[in-house]
């Protein structure tokens, strides 16, 4: 890596004020790096044109390999390793394997879903994230420009936020 | 953007503002603790302590230190077993199924009510460890692991092995619903602190950037991990019930029990909560977050739980009585009008006609009469666990080994550990994690405060 990465940062403290903003910065030709909140804002998805997460479908697949893992085990154990009747019922009592399939099919559906957002989030102990202002897990919305990636100067980058209605406009840089 | 009906009432009062919200919850985890929290933490560990002997004496001597006999050979082990798994349940029950139903008065509370699962659960693990007499190496037996003996596996057939996963999937997954929530706000704390408590902090929050692609990704996973958790709450106190359902004791023998175990469930787990909460909420101050709206919204639940509960005990008898069989008319009638009618009344008044109390909001939205009734709810359906399982027992089809349960010191020190236990945990907690989800309830700040809701 060569060379400082530079940022300029928009600070807002309204939710609502944000979305405006996103929409009217985008407009202007401005390439938005990310948006850092305190908390879920509803429809910044759409404002900033992400698409839908794929992570139910992982919850889904990893559901499904759940079923299938404790079935075969089930019917592997009860049915062909060790043949028993039990209570009178049969070598494939296959309603008693309900209860156990449907906790594992929860079970790695979830840790499955889980394991995959901490991955594709790159959410980990030990993770040093690039912390742009204190106050974003605080109280503060801030849309992050980065200048290297923007064909329009930071003058230009500064005043689109500034009009959109950014309390502040700051720099940022990281080495 | 943000639409509200105008008859709602505040769900956050005291003109908070976001900051006010980090200030507020923050401020427990940062300041030094205080007299009372050490207070109570010495008691708890006082009772840990205590049942530790109990439990150290348990494994020492056997379970013939029960109180058990040839006729009653579940007792308080499994009362006290099904009875911290049904408090468990508010704390999923608020994450996930009021989640679902767009139920926002659920962030105040929820994050309160998942540790009282998880430390819930925990509790209730001890009971079927221990009873298996040999816990080091129990654990292991009931597990589908290939053994010294050949390929002999556990009992799939068996309501005991379903529970084995019923309760360990409903444990794991409410720990990572309870821990995923707890992320940005660990990242809110890194943010404040500085030292050592920023490198603890640091590590706990998994390096959280706040970004909104990761906000995005997070509230699929809530929503999907609700999806999942829901009918996790569902199963897990039904197949609980089909460990005395599948049996053939009469007044075990019942086809009702699923849906009249998980009401139950809800309805204590409500009522700890309440009791919990309550306590939390005076003693952190935290009164503007957990409002008079938030506990007359969940008294209401226990009303709602302890009249289908209610329903439940009445049709029990009817369909006793409507069978035509005598073993089972003969069940009832000796938990009506026998040597154990003293714990059926006590049960059918503390669950039956105690939360009948609410339908008056001047109850319902007063302190001091939740708080008692709460108790009184928990009291009452540890009764009902103790009923449905001892009377059904103590006679069983041999007259001549008919029996009496009573419980020995080592049955009560083994209960009075989990309470040391399940405190220590719950003051813990209170103490170094934000006891409020701070991100959910600045989402709403704007939108159910009290410049918006008028």
């Amino acid at each position: 890596m060569s060379g400082n990465k530079n940022f300029v940062l928009g600070v807002f403290d309204d939710e609502d004020l944000l979305l405006k903003a996103i929409k009217e910065v985008r407009q202007s030709g401005v390439k938005i790096y990310e948006v850092f909140s305190p908390f879920p804002v509803h429809g910044i998805d759409d404002v900033l044109g992400y698409k839908r997460s794929r992570l139910s479908i992982a919850a889904f697949m990893f559901g499904l390999l759940g079923t299938t893992l404790a079935l075969t085990m089930q019917i592997g154990m009860m049915t062909f390793d060790w043949p028993m009747i039990i209570g009178g019922k049969d070598f494939f009592p296959f309603p008693t394997f309900i209860p156990v399939t449907f906790e594992l099919t929860v079970l790695l559906g979830a840790f499955g879903m889980c394991g995959t957002f901490f991955v594709v989030s790159n959410l980990k102990p030990w993770a040093k994230p690039r912390i742009f202002d204190l106050r974003i897990t605080d109280d503060k919305h801030i849309i992050v420009v980065d200048i290297d990636k923007n064909s329009m100067s930071e003058d230009e980058i500064k005043k689109s936020l500034a009009a959109s209605g950014a309390q502040e406009v700051n720099n940022k840089v990281f080495e | 953007m943000h639409a509200e009906a105008v008859v709602r009432k505040p769900l956050i009062t005291g003109g908070k503002t976001v900051h006010d919200v980090t200030d507020d919850i923050c401020k427990r985890v940062e300041e030094k603790p205080a007299k009372s929290w050490l207070l109570a933490m010495a008691i708890s560990l006082g009772l840990l302590s205590f049942g530790a002997y109990a439990v150290f004496t348990l494994v020492w001597d056997g379970i013939g230190s029960w109180g058990l006999n040839k006729t009653v050979g579940w007792a308080w082990d499994i009362t006290n077993f099904v009875w911290w798994v049904g408090i468990g349940h508010a704390g999923t029950l608020i994450s996930a199924i009021l989640l679902l139903f767009r139920q926002r008065w659920r962030m105040s509370i929820n994050r309160a009510a998942e540790a009282m699962t998880i430390f819930a659960v925990i509790c209730a693990l001890q009971f079927p460890l221990l009873h298996m007499g040999r816990p080091w190496i129990g654990g292991l037996w009931a597990l589908p692991l290939p053994n010294t003996y050949g390929s002999l596996w556990v009992n799939f057939n068996s309501p005991l092995l379903w529970d084995v996963f019923a309760i360990s999937t409903y444990f794991s997954v409410s720990l990572v619903f309870w821990y995923i929530g707890l992320i940005p706000d660990f990242a809110t704390i890194r943010d404040r602190a500085t030292g050592l408590r920023q490198k603890i902090y640091g590590v706990l929050s998994f390096g959280w950037d706040g970004a909104a692609k990761t906000w995005s990704r997070y509230e699929t996973v809530a929503l999907v991990l609700a999806g999942l958790a829901t009918p996790l709450v569902l199963s897990v106190h039904t197949i609980v019930s089909f460990d005395f359902a599948t049996s053939v004791i009469p007044g075990w023998h019942t086809t009702i029990f699923p849906p009249y175990f998980v009401a139950g469930a809800i309805f204590s787990g409500f009522a700890m909560v309440l009791t919990l909460l309550l306590v939390t909420r005076k003693v952190y101050k935290l009164e503007d977050y957990i409002t008079m709206e938030h506990m007359e919204l969940m008294n209401i639940i226990i009303m709602v739980t302890g009249s289908i509960v209610g329903v439940a005990y009445i049709t029990e008898l009817f369909i006793a009585w409507y069978s035509g069989v005598e073993g089972e008319q003969y069940a009832f009638l000796n938990r009506v009008s026998g040597p154990y009618a003293w714990a059926y009344w006590s049960m059918m008044t503390c669950n039956v006609i105690s939360p009948q109390l609410f339908w008056f909001k001047r109850i319902r939205t007063n302190i001091a009469a939740t708080f008692v009734i709460s108790i009184i709810v928990n009291i009452g359906m540890w009764f009902e666990r103790f009923v449905i399982i001892v009377t059904s027992l103590h006679r069983d089809f041999l007259p001549s080994s008919w029996a009496m349960f009573y419980p020995t010191w080592v049955d009560v020190g083994v209960y009075i550990f989990t309470f040391g236990l399940f405190f220590t945990c719950f003051f813990l907690f209170a103490k170094f994690f934000p006891v409020i989800n701070m991100a959910e309830v600045k989402s709403i700040v704007k939108a159910t405060g009290e410049k918006t809701s008028k």
